[in-house]
């Protein structure tokens, strides 16, 4: 069986071997739009900030574990560049990289066999190169798209740049949602605009980017979270990594317990990605422990979780070799994509 | 483990903070202490052994407390205690505040002991207990550096006696011993028995800090030595336990004249309404009952949930409960620690064991086999008969119930003999503001729990206790007025012939619910005025007057509710009718008293009527300036029903001077009129009929004192007891007190001055009032 984010790949290459377990997760297929629900999710930010704020301090991971957890956490980074002068060249490094995020050597001391992160995130433009340097890797290609960041392009236009992005070979489509419906209160017209790009994604797994930074409340947040899953959201997604505030504790924390409440309702299980902002080791563990405390052992997984990030995975390779040699290590010592 | 098996379980694996540093400080101590005295440790003596409750391992050996110990820190304390306040408060700030810096520098050494000592976990300790404990110090550093100019009138009691609970060592060492040094006292100090060892170093560092001897005494020992501290010559004995130790203070201490405040027991409601954000009620719960194992006096302990959302609740909480991680305290990923002692393993088993009603779901986690451990639990389904509704577990066990309104939830949360915090959840600001001032309880806290700080009083009303820790309020338990104390004159009636009084007969009867009544004993006694001659009778008030009188007062709530602009009112209006018939009444007291003085003293009663209808809108709360983001209110409301034993001397003033600034506050009263002269308080009747008075808000009983303070005193339905009458009362209205723990405020015997500033002002107002703190986190 294949893991339902890379339909395309099969589970027998070695990589997924090691890192993907051998689930089947069903995909969100949806709800009719329940605006009672909507409407009754509250979200009390002094109460969600007290809660963010001490996970850290009640969830620690030292030594062997600190090092499994940030191995867990390289395989559920989407390796992202998303910039307007980004090259073929520059694509096939960081898809490099993505093979072989970790140097073999760190992870033979670790006992660990080979990992690959759960991604690589590019614009449309990139998604050619970036397909071809993981050929046979089942690694996906994830490709921003719907006039990324803003998403205000045309609606035919940003239907069709999906379109487009699945041919060339994206498994994965992370879309921009339109702020302004969420801002404006028009739950049905994000409902609609999200079950459309949906369907336009077909077998291509979508992430909902919310924008949160724009979104102007938690309330908010956590409405237009339950608005996409109902919509068919196979992954929510904090920011385009563009807002002035991207993702933050408080914000997922709103992010995944709106999962939480769509599977205690339907049984379904919708992923979750922060972008934006996530760059030390430390903060991706308190990223897996809050998964971990709010939607349990099940979301630690590429499947259903992925950090996207660009600098994180260098800070997680410094500390990786910290806790094999003792010794603080220096970034110039790690491969850079 | 490998790292690749751990790579597929995830699992957390343990860190554990390291116990070497706090274990080298107690051997380097020799593992056995003695008491801190007069600026030494003492010798350690016979004493027993404190364990650390995750392993059972012996901490260190520690000594009893003999009489001659507790002597010796009493003498030490009031031999320090003058130089203390003569140095004034800048010299006091300076030492407070460099005992908050040695506790900042040795704070993992505190933490970590604590931790060893209570079992509570590190991260508890690490990032509430010790950091608040400082906190407390720097911010009374700022108490002492401003008394002079903010209380000038004030004054440390003396020396006080301090007797502080298991649950929160130094966070209650801190909460006692801070504000009572920062005001000039000096302390002495008995830690509990179980959970000492981080006094014994709170110690060190007043050594360190350069405290001077004496200033802070410790004494270590079982509840017999804190008796011993309760028995002697303080001036104060201030207690955090359990409400019958508090009561049995309370008793013993009754007529000794040592101020008291007590912090007890609670029961405290968690109401959760169906517009609340859920998810974070349900992480509230894990602060407010599982935080310190529910070990935790304010604990929110009795869940109230909306019945429109029980059931999702209810599932919500147990997923919640199912991830609580209980184990090793000193574990940095450990949610719920050791309790303190088998005994209260036990003790919360036994409670639970014995009860059968309801729904329990106990927390599907691993829990320790050896050690004091007890898992989560939740009771669902219960109703307020059942005895785990009602009693005090104080463990990790949370009861629960649903309610229909939110006049419901109030009075399910109001069903219970205590009153120390409350918490209430909902996004709407209307509905929390509303409940939050019905809620009988010292602090209420908005959608959060357990917020506390130094800024903001913290005590409760009710069986919870009296007086207030930290904050303004918390200063006028440790401070007294300036002045020297003058004994009370006992002042006797008039005796005479029995001749007929002039004019036509008039009936002198008890004005109760706003009606002149019968004594219900059909007994009067004449009144003679100062040449003998018969001025008529007065009534003569038994207990059943007294019952009959709380009735009365209780059924006036609405006057609790009334504006201060029309208590103002009605007491302009009172002192309007009153300055009509000055005259009359003038006569009256003089007949009565002898003398020409009557005029003075109506027009003093005039314009202290004036004084307390100027107070009536003004005497406002506080915003506290706490570090969240939000408000902490600390709002004035009345006490309820106060009953008030008037003085002999000055018969109409000092009835008014009790009732005015009670029903300013918007206090129903029951005032017992000055014994030897009880015609002031009749007449006055008349005044209080002809100015709108509503009924039952003003009572007033004459007749022997002493036959209506003991009812008085044990009404279970009389909120406060203020007693000006003859010296002896004081002792019976303190012990009577203790049935529910109600406030009092007696003269001891002592004089007070009502035709000058003592007779009124702010120390009215304050007994007339309780501070509740509204908490109120807010922020989009």
């Amino acid at each position: 069986m294949t893991a339902p984010l890379n339909p395309q790949t099969s589970s027998d290459t070695s990589t997924e071997q090691t890192h993907l377990p051998q689930v089947t997760e069903m995909r969100n297929p949806g709800l009719p739009l329940d605006l009672n629900w909507v409407l009754s999710a509250q979200a009390n930010t002094s109460a969600i900030e007290r809660r963010a704020g001490n996970i850290a301090a009640r969830r620690s991971v030292k030594k062997a574990h600190q090092a499994a957890w940030l191995l867990r956490a390289v395989t559920c980074i989407d390796l992202t560049t998303l910039s307007g002068d980004d090259t073929a060249r520059r694509v096939e490094r960081l898809c490099a990289k993505a093979r072989q995020p970790v140097a073999p050597a760190l992870l033979d001391a670790l006992g660990m066999g080979p990992i690959t992160t759960g991604a690589v995130c590019v614009y449309h433009e990139m998604i050619p190169p970036a397909v071809a340097a993981l050929a046979g890797t089942g690694i996906p290609v994830a490709a921003v798209s719907t006039g990324f960041p803003a998403g205000l392009s045309p609606f035919p236009l940003r239907l069709k740049e999906i379109e487009m992005s699945v041919a060339d070979g994206a498994a994965e489509i992370d879309i921009v949602i339109s702020r302004r419906h969420v801002l404006s209160g028009n739950w049905q017209a994000l409902y609609d605009e999200m079950s459309a790009m949906r369907a336009a994604c077909g077998d291509a797994h979508v992430k909902a980017i919310l924008a949160t930074g724009e979104l102007g409340s938690l309330r908010n947040v956590a409405r237009a979270s339950l608005v996409c899953m109902m919509a068919g959201a196979d992954f929510i997604k904090t920011s385009t990594g563009k807002e002035s505030v991207n993702a933050t504790l408080p914000v997922s924390l709103v992010m995944i317990r709106a999962i939480r409440d769509y599977y205690d309702r339907t049984g379904i299980r919708v992923g979750y990605k922060p972008a934006g902002g996530i760059s030390k080791a430390k903060d991706a563990v308190t990223y897996l422990a809050l998964m971990k405390e709010e939607l349990g052992d099940r979301w630690l997984r590429p499947d259903l979780f992925r950090f996207g990030a660009s600098s994180l995975l260098n800070d997680i390779e410094r500390q990786l070799e910290h806790h094999v040699t003792g010794h603080y290590s220096a970034g110039y010592r790690h491969a850079s994509s | 483990m490998s790292v690749a098996d751990i790579f597929e379980t995830m699992d957390y694996g343990q860190a554990p903070e390291s116990a070497a540093e706090a274990l080298a400080w107690i051997v380097d101590q020799g593992g056995r202490f003695g008491h801190f005295i007069d600026g030494v440790y003492t010798p350690p003596g016979a004493g027993f052994e404190s364990r650390n409750p995750a392993t059972g391992d012996v901490l260190a050996t520690l000594s009893q407390a003999t009489q001659e110990d507790v002597d010796a820190a009493v003498k030490a304390a009031r031999k320090a205690q003058s130089d203390w306040a003569a140095q004034g408060g800048h010299g006091r700030a300076k030492m407070l505040y460099a005992i908050a810096r040695l506790l900042q520098k040795h704070a993992r050494l505190f933490a970590v002991l604590e931790v060893l000592d209570n079992g509570k976990p590190i991260r508890e300790a690490r990032d509430i207990d010790v950091p608040l404990a400082q906190r407390h110090f720097y911010y009374h550093a700022g108490m002492a550096q401003l008394m002079a100019a903010e209380l000038p009138e004030r004054e440390a009691l003396g020396v006080c006696g301090q007797i502080i609970p298991w649950n929160f060592p130094l966070l209650m060492l801190a909460w006692k011993v801070a504000p009572a040094l920062a005001m000039g006292n000096t302390v002495v100090l008995k830690p509990a028995e179980y959970t000492s060892l981080t006094a014994l170093l709170f110690a060190d560092i007043c050594r360190q800090a350069g405290v001077p001897k004496g200033v802070v005494n410790i004494v270590t020992g079982d509840g017999a030595v804190g008796e011993m501290i309760v028995a002697a010559e303080v001036d104060k004995i201030a207690f955090t336990g359990s409400t019958t130790v508090g009561q049995r203070i309370r008793e013993v201490t009754a007529g000794s004249g040592k101020a008291l405040t007590l912090e007890l027991g609670g029961k405290s409601p968690y109401i959760v309404f169906d517009d609340a954000d859920l998810d974070s009620a349900v992480e509230g719960l894990v602060d407010a009952i599982w935080f310190n194992q529910g070990q935790v006096c304010c604990a929110g302990s009795r869940l109230l949930v909306h019945e429109p959302v029980a059931d999702l609740f209810y599932a919500k909480l147990r997923a919640r409960m199912d991830k609580l991680r209980v184990g090793s305290p000193l574990d940095k990923s450990i949610d719920v620690g050791a309790m303190v002692d088998p005994v209260q393993v036990s003790a919360v088993s036994e409670m639970v064991a014995q009860h059968t009603g309801g729904e329990t779901h106990v927390a599907a986690t691993d829990v320790p086999q050896d050690g004091c451990f007890y898992p989560p639990t939740l009771i669902t389904g219960l109703n307020p008969a059942d005895t785990l509704m009602q009693e005090e577990i104080f463990g990790p066990v949370l009861v629960s119930t649903t309610f229909r309104t939110p006049a419901e939830a109030v009075q399910l949360a109001n069903n219970t003999r205590y009153g120390l915090a409350a918490t209430v959840w909902s996004e709407n600001i209307n509905l929390a503001l509303d409940i939050a001032p019905k809620l009988a309880a010292g602090i209420v806290w908005v959608n959060g729990t357990n917020l506390m700080d130094a800024a903001a009083g913290f005590g409760g009303v009710r069986e919870s206790g009296f007086g207030r820790e930290g904050g303004w309020e918390g200063l006028s338990a440790y401070t007294k007025p300036k002045g020297a104390a003058k004994p009370l004159k006992q002042i006797t009636a008039s005796a005479g012939d029995g001749g007929p009084a002039e004019g036509i007969d008039r009936t002198a009867k008890l004005y109760i619910g706003g009606k002149q009544s019968r004594p219900d004993g059909g007994y009067s006694a004449p009144v003679y005025g100062k040449s003998g001659k018969l001025l008529g009778h007065a009534s003569l008030a038994n207990r059943k007057d007294v019952r009959n009188a709380v009735e009365a007062a209780q059924a006036a709530k609405g006057w609790s509710k009334a504006t201060g602009h029309l208590r103002a009112q009605i007491l302009y209006y009172i002192a309007e009718n009153l300055d009509a018939r000055a005259e009359e009444f003038a006569e009256r007291l003089n007949t009565m008293q002898g003398g020409r003085a009557g005029m003075k003293e109506v027009e003093a009663s005039i314009r202290r009527l004036f004084t307390y209808a100027a107070w009536a809108d003004k005497f406002d709360g506080q915003v506290h300036g706490v570090p969240i983001r939000g408000v902490a209110m600390a709002m004035k409301e009345p006490v309820g029903v106060i009953g008030a034993l008037c003085p002999a001397e000055v018969p109409l003033l000092g009835l008014v001077s009790c009732m005015a600034p009670a029903i300013a506050m918007g206090n129903r009263v029951i005032l017992a009129a000055s014994e030897p002269f009880p015609l002031a308080a009749t007449d006055f009747v008349q005044v209080l009929e002809t100015s709108d008075v509503p009924a039952g808000v003003v009572n007033i009983l004459t007749g022997p004192q002493a036959d209506v303070a003991e009812p008085m005193a044990r009404h279970m339905d009389v909120d406060a007891v203020w007693s000006f009458g003859t010296a002896g009362l004081s002792e019976v209205v303190e012990r009577g007190s203790a049935s529910n723990l109600k406030r009092t405020w007696v003269n001891n015997g002592v004089a007070r001055d009502w035709l000058g500033n003592a007779g009124e002002g702010r120390t009215f107002l304050e007994a007339a009032t309780e501070v509740k703190n509204i908490w109120v986190p807010y922020g989009e």
